[in-house]
C-alpha cells in the first residue's frame, strides 16, 4: 500500500500535522478515532444510506458519445455534477458530519472558496440540526453571492475573512483561528488538505467515486480499470476520490489537471505543482506557491475552486513519484471546454471540472483508450462567468 | 550557557518579556525598538519574524506582519539588523517565526544566521513536539539553539511532563485557549489553570503569554508563574504612540 499515509500522516516526505499546540487535543481526538468510526458498521450504514437516498448516488458513469467521437477515444464522464448540492463536495460533508456526531460535536466550522463546500456543509448541518459557521473570503463573498444566500437560507452563519487577500487561503486561516478559540467546534475541512488525519479522512470519504467507477466500468466495458482517469486539482479532493481505488493499479494512468490561470508563467496562475516548492501550509507539509522567503503567494484562476496556493500531500506525493501526470489548463482553455461540452453533450460543467475536460485536446488519445473524466460539479454557479465570456 | 537561562539565574520571578514584529511600524525600527526596550528594563525580548499566514496570531499581530512585509522586511534584512546590534545589545532576544519561513530559507542556513546574531532561543508555534523530536531536535542542538514549547489549558498532564523534559529555556504558557490579543483580563478559569500547572512541580520556568496587556494582568500572571509576555498590547501602543512611548508604557506595566 504505497499510497496510504504512515502513522504520522506522511505520504513519503509530505503530510504530517504542523499545528499549534492549541489544536493538538482536537486533531489528536480525530486521529485516534476516525478510522474506527469510518470502518464501523453503524457509520457505513448511515453513510451509504444517505449517499443513496439523500445525495442520489451512485452517480451515473455516462459514455459521452459525441465527445468520444470528437477526440477519438472512449470517454466516460463520472457525473458528480448530478449529486445533491451540485458537486462531489457533499460526499465528504455527509461523512464528516456523521463523524462529528459520533464524537459528540454540536457545532460545525468550515471554510469555503467558491462556496460549494460551504453549501455542502450548511446542507448537512441543516439535515442534522447542527450549528454551522462558514468562513469565506470577503472577495469571494462578493464573487459568489448566490452561494452565500444559499448558505444563509440553510441556516449557516457566514463570516467574512478580511485578512490577507480575502480569498480561500485566508478563509482557511480564519477558520483555523476560530477553531483555536472555540476548541469544542468540529472543523469540517473541505478538501484533502490540512493536518493529518484530514487528507486521509477526506480521501477515504471521496473514495466512493472510484469505488462506483469500478463497478460501473465492469458493467459497461467488462473491465474494472479504465486506461486513464482525468480530474482537476485545487486542493485535490475530487481527484483523490476518483484516483483512490486505482492508486495501486499502476497500469491506470492518472492525470491531475491544475489551473494555469492566464498561463503557468504569467504570474497569474494556480499551477502549484509547476510553481510550488516544499513547505508547510494549513498544517501540512506539501508543495506550495511561495516567494523566496517562504511567504505564501496568492494564486489566480478564473475558477474559485482551484485558486489554492497548495495541494494536498497525497497529490504532492503522486507528483513527486510520478504516479500521476500533472497537466494544466488556462482560463481560456477551460471556458472553451465548458462551451464545447455544453454544445455537444448538453451538460454545463463547473468551471473547475472544465479544466479536466480542457486537457482532452492536448492528449494523444487512442481509439480504444477508455478515459474517465471526473465531472466534479455542475456549472450553475458559474453562469455569470460563462455568459460574460461568451460574447 | 543559554542567554535566557542566564537571565533566569539572575532573576526567578516577575520577568517581563515584550513581543514585537520586526519591521513594524517602519522597516528600520527593529533595532530602535530593542534599544528602547532594553533601556526600559525588559528582561528579554521576542522578535517576531513577519509571516504572510500567521495561524496562531490575532488581528493586531497579523496587521503588524502585513505592514512589515510591505515595508520590505524579510529574513535577510532582519538578520542584518540583529547582527548589527549583536555586541551593543545586552537584553537577550528570542526569535518567533513560522516553520515555512525556516524551511524555505534553508534550515541549516537559518540556524547559522540565528547563531551569528548571538541568539540562541526560538519559538515556532506551528512546530509540534513530534516533528521537533523527529526532524529538528538534533539540528537545533548542533547549533546550540533552544526551542520553546507552548502549553495550553487543554494540554494533558502527560504531555506537559514530556514538554517539561524537552525544555531547556522556558515553557510558554498560553493563558487561554485563544489566539493572541483576544482577551482583556485574567479570568477565574485561567487562575485555576495556573494553579493546576503550579501544583505539577514543573522543572522549567513558566512564562505566560497571550492575553497579558497591562499592569493588572501582568501582576496576576506573576503571582502564579515566573513571568509574562506582552505582545498585541505593546504593538497597539507602538502603533499609537511610536517608539518614543515605549519607556513610559513599560513603566506602567512594571509598577507594582
Amino acid at each position: 500500500m504505497k499510497f496510504q499515509p504512515d502513522n504520522n500522516g506522511y505520504y513519503g516526505q509530505f503530510g504530517g500535522a504542523f499545528i499549534p499546540e492549541l489544536l493538538y487535543p482536537n486533531v489528536k481526538e480525530l486521529e485516534d478515532n476516525y478510522i474506527q468510526i469510518i470502518e464501523s458498521e453503524t457509520f457505513q450504514q448511515e453513510y451509504k444510506d444517505l449517499l443513496k437516498h439523500y445525495v442520489g448516488r451512485p452517480s451515473p458513469l455516462y459514455l459521452a458519445k459525441r465527445l468520444s467521437e470528437k477526440y477519438g477515444a472512449t470517454i466516460y464522464l463520472k457525473r458528480e455534477d448530478l449529486n445533491h448540492t451540485g458537486a462531489h463536495k457533499v460526499n465528504n460533508t455527509i461523512g464528516q458530519i456523521l463523524i462529528a456526531k459520533h464524537l459528540g460535536k454540536t457545532k460545525i466550522l468550515a471554510e469555503t472558496g467558491a462556496g460549494q463546500h460551504g453549501v455542502a456543509t450548511a446542507t448537512v448541518c441543516a439535515l442534522m440540526g447542527l450549528e454551522c459557521v462558514v468562513f469565506m473570503g470577503e472577495t469571494d463573498i462578493k464573487r459568489q453571492a448566490p452561494n452565500v444566500a444559499r448558505m444563509k437560507m440553510l441556516g449557516a452563519t457566514v463570516v467574512a475573512a478580511t485578512s490577507g487577500s480575502k480569498t480561500l487561503k485566508d478563509a482557511t486561516n480564519e477558520a483555523i483561528r476560530y477553531w483555536i478559540q472555540h476548541p469544542d467546534t468540529y472543523y469540517l475541512i473541505g478538501s484533502v488538505v490540512g493536518p493529518h488525519p484530514y487528507p486521509d479522512m477526506v480521501a477515504r470519504l471521496q473514495a466512493v467515486i472510484s469505488e462506483e467507477m469500478k463497478v460501473q466500468l465492469k458493467e459497461q466495458t467488462g473491465k474494472e480499470n479504465p486506461d486513464t482517469i482525468i480530474a482537476c486539482v485545487g486542493g485535490g479532493s475530487n481527484a483523490a476520490g476518483a484516483f483512490y481505488h486505482y492508486l495501486e493499479d499502476e497500469e491506470v494512468e492518472l492525470i491531475a489537471v491544475e489551473a494555469a490561470g492566464l498561463g503557468v508563467d504569467s504570474g497569474e496562475s494556480a499551477a502549484t505543482s509547476q510553481l510550488g516548492e516544499v513547505g508547510v501550509i494549513h498544517g501540512s507539509k506539501t508543495i506550495l506557491m511561495q516567494d523566496e522567503y517562504g511567504q505564501i503567494v496568492e494564486p489566480y484562476s478564473i475558477s474559485a475552486g482551484l485558486d489554492y496556493p497548495g495541494v494536498g500531500p497525497l497529490h504532492a506525493y503522486l507528483h513527486e513519484t510520478k504516479r500521476a501526470t500533472f497537466m494544466n489548463a488556462t482560463d481560456r482553455e477551460a471556458l472553451d471546454a465548458a462551451y464545447e461540452l455544453t454544445k455537444i453533450e448538453g451538460i454545463i460543467p463547473a468551471l473547475e471540472s472544465a479544466h479536466a475536460l480542457a486537457v482532452l485536446p492536448k492528449m494523444n488519445l487512442q481509439k480504444d483508450q477508455v478515459v474517465v473524466v471526473n465531472l466534479s460539479g455542475r456549472g450553475d454557479k458559474d453562469l455569470e462567468t460563462y455568459i460574460k465570456h461568451l460574447s | 550557557m543559554n542567554s535566557i537561562q542566564d537571565i533566569f539565574n539572575q532573576k526567578e520571578n516577575d520577568l517581563l518579556s515584550i513581543f514585537f514584529t520586526a519591521g513594524f511600524p517602519k522597516l528600520d525600527d527593529t533595532t530602535k525598538i530593542i534599544d528602547e526596550l532594553s533601556k526600559s528594563g525588559v528582561d528579554f525580548i521576542e522578535v517576531g519574524l513577519p509571516y504572510s499566514d500567521p495561524l496562531a496570531d490575532g488581528p493586531t499581530i497579523q496587521h503588524s506582519s502585513d505592514v512589515a512585509l510591505k515595508n520590505g522586511m524579510n529574513l535577510d534584512v532582519v538578520f542584518q539588523q540583529l547582527e548589527s546590534i549583536k555586541n551593543s545589545n545586552k537584553t537577550p532576544l528570542v526569535l518567533m517565526g513560522y516553520l515555512n519561513q525556516i524551511i524555505k530559507y534553508g534550515e541549516d542556513k537559518f540556524c547559522q544566521k540565528v547563531k551569528d546574531c548571538g541568539i540562541d532561543t526560538i519559538i515556532i508555534p506551528d512546530l509540534p513536539m513530534v516533528e521537533f523530536e523527529n526532524h529538528y531536535q538534533q539540528l537545533f542542538d548542533s547549533y546550540g539553539i533552544i526551542n520553546v514549547f507552548l502549553i495550553t489549558p487543554h494540554t494533558s498532564e502527560e504531555r506537559i511532563r514530556k514538554i517539561d523534559s524537552l525544555t531547556k529555556a522556558f515553557i510558554y504558557v498560553v493563558a487561554s485557549a485563544s489566539i493572541t490579543g483576544a482577551k482583556g483580563e485574567v479570568s477565574e478559569e485561567q487562575i485555576t489553570y495556573f494553579k493546576r500547572i503550579q501544583a505539577m512541580d514543573i522543572q522549567s520556568k513558566l512564562i505566560v503569554g497571550f492575553g497579558i496587556s497591562d499592569n493588572k494582568t501582568f501582576t496576576t500572571a506573576c503571582e502564579y508563574m515566573n513571568g509574562a509576555i506582552i505582545g498585541s498590547a505593546f504593538i497597539k501602543e507602538l502603533d499609537k504612540k511610536g517608539i518614543g512611548g515605549i519607556v513610559n508604557f513599560i513603566s506602567t506595566i512594571k509598577t507594582c
